[in-house]
């Protein structure tokens, strides 16, 4: 019994603290994974608060993004302008989705919504696969992925700049929606949209800002895993990950999400190299969702969503 | 009704329909610069209808509505607020999650320009302009007396209180004409007084029109300049109070008349 807890409360942290260096890497990793997973969750928090609707085609718009910039690089197209198309594609499609989907079907139920994004989700991936192939590719950036030593520790250059990407991006979005007219007018919409509309905010604008932004996000978080691992249809399921994500952090959350991330990010990289071995591995796949579950029975509005109190 | 200069809107014979319904009837009115108008009626009139076309939100599929001397019939909600004509609705319609002061603050939207990049950085014009916006805003909230509750979220208030915060984001906008569904509805007498005060108020200190629906009749005989009867979707009396109070139909209409 000792043995047992010994091995689960105190080892790994003995093996944390006696090599430093190798806790910075782990730590790295986790930390560039949370920003990308963040980086989606994001995706799904703005159009979440700006329109109501859970946006189920999310993941594959990364993969769509990803699609069309690999094809586009395939027919020799340079990379920042198959970067510029590839931003041009996602907010003509931000457009679509709110002329084609979301007017027509304006004040319907959450759920009605919500399938229409479930089928916005298959008819970007046929629409994709029909326009550029169905087989793994390979995204080459021109960023090498090798690694670099700084005193001890070990760093991938790929993931290096993902992280730095991802984190940029973020900060960006996220002062961009707190500080600004749109931000407030983003709140407002989120709150109340006929209130919205009669201090004069075009809901149809604000909509095509947050499908746009969303579809940005999804074409840095398509780049930077598919840089890692081939564009190929798992890129979408990326977005499963996200899920987790915004359990943990409110679904109307902007630090939410931030946050929710990282603790997602860092926490299964920890648990797979230290606690792992215990169980034979592959704490990776699992762990956001135990940590979701669980946040799911103490606090089910996430760690920045608004406690609900129900009058009665 | 011709566009004198003393009429700030003017609807002429707008009809709406909701399948057989025929919710608005050829209706027409005129309300000048400055006075505040009542729309009175039993439930089902179409007041609401009434206040939801002129503010945008439904589209009257005859007739049109002249605001300030230009006609502005078939304009969405938020081109109507450009317009200068806020509202308020009568299941108050707040940011339940914003803070009261944030509440009054999104009513300056319209009125921000710049760029959004200054913005983000909180620097220079961008950073005096919300500031010239929040002074504008506390000038409001003191107006309307409720310094107390700034900070606190609009949807944990009590209704009356609600329905006061509503008004200080419509009147935030610096609107031209102001449409009032209901602002008294639920509130104890004292918190009628109030709203009553605050509306002449408004109406005398910022000069703006007020068009507002209202059931109590004590209420709509004590403030208004100007009283429209509405009923089955057809205006049925319009002129001064005292008028209005002594006019057959308006009787008719509320006590019922016997059909012989």
């Amino acid at each position: 019994m000792t043995e047992i807890l010994f091995a689960v409360l105190v080892a790994p942290f003995k093996d944390m603290a006696g090599s430093p260096a190798f806790l910075v890497e782990v730590l790295f990793g986790g930390v560039a994974a949370g920003l990308m997973y963040s980086l989606v969750a994001l995706g799904f928090v703005l159009i979440f608060k700006a329109s109501g609707v859970f946006n189920f085609a999310q993941g594959v718009m990364v993969l769509f993004a990803a699609l069309t910039l690999v094809g586009l690089l395939e027919r020799g197209v340079p990379v920042l302008a198959a970067l510029a198309l590839t931003t041009l594609v996602m907010i003509a499609l931000a457009f679509a989705v709110e002329r084609l989907v979301l007017r027509p079907l304006v004040n319907q139920e959450h759920i009605i919504l919500f399938m229409a994004t479930i089928g916005l989700n298959f008819f970007l991936e046929g629409f994709g696969e029909m326009l550029w192939g169905s087989n793994v590719k390979r995204l080459d950036l021109g960023i090498p992925d090798r690694s670099f030593m700084v005193r001890g520790v070990q760093i991938n250059q790929l993931e290096l700049t993902a992280a730095i990407t991802a984190a940029i991006l973020v900060t960006v979005l996220a002062v961009f929606f707190q500080r600004t007219r749109i931000g407030r007018a983003l709140r407002a919409v989120a709150d109340d949209h006929e209130a919205a509309l009669s201090i004069g905010i075009p809901l149809k604008t604000i909509w095509v800002v947050v499908w746009s932004v969303a579809g940005l996000v999804a074409i840095v978080a398509g780049v930077m895993w598919g840089a890692k691992s081939g564009v190929q249809f798992s890129l979408s399921l990326i977005a499963l990950k996200a899920l987790p994500v915004l359990i943990l952090g409110g679904f109307e959350s902007v630090p939410g999400a931030i946050v929710g991330g990282l603790i997602i990010g860092v926490g299964e990289k920890l648990g797979e190299v230290y606690w792992g071995p215990l169980v034979g591995g592959a704490i990776e796949n699992w762990f956001a969702y135990v940590v979701a579950l669980a946040f799911l029975l103490v606090r089910p509005q996430g760690l920045f969503g608004e406690k609900i109190i129900e009058r009665v | 009704m011709s566009d004198a200069a003393g009429v700030l809107l003017e609807v002429s014979g707008i009809s709406v329909r909701f399948g057989a319904l025929l919710a608005l009837n050829k209706v027409s009115l005129a309300i000048p610069r400055g006075e505040i108008a009542a729309i009175i009626g039993p439930n089902g009139a179409g007041k609401t209808t009434l206040l939801n076309c002129i503010s945008g939100f439904y589209q009257p599929y005859e007739g049109t509505i002249r605001f300030a001397g230009r006609d502005r019939t078939r304009l969405s909600p938020p081109d109507v607020a450009a317009l200068g004509i806020a509202r308020t609705f009568q299941n108050v319609a707040l940011f339940r999650g914003m803070s009261v002061l944030d509440n009054i603050m999104t009513g300056r939207l319209l009125s921000m320009r710049g760029n959004l990049l200054l913005d983000a950085l909180w620097w220079g014009p961008a950073r005096r302009q919300e500031l010239e916006h929040r002074a504008f805003v506390e000038r409001i909230i003191d107006f309307l007396e409720i310094q107390a509750i700034r900070k606190t979220p609009a949807g944990r208030l009590p209704y009356g209180l609600q329905k006061r915060v509503e008004l200080a984001r419509a009147l935030a906008a610096e609107p031209q004409l102001l449409l009032l569904d209901e602002p008294m509805a639920g509130m104890n007498v004292e918190e009628k007084e109030d709203m009553c005060r605050f509306i002449l108020d408004v109406n005398s200190e910022f000069g703006t029109t007020i068009a507002l629906i209202e059931h109590d009749m004590g209420v709509v005989m004590d403030i208004s300049d100007h009283v429209i009867v509405l009923d089955y979707g057809r205006k049925i009396a319009d002129g001064p109070p005292e008028q209005v109070h002594k006019d057959q139909a308006v009787l008719d209409a509320y006590l019922g008349v016997a059909h012989d």
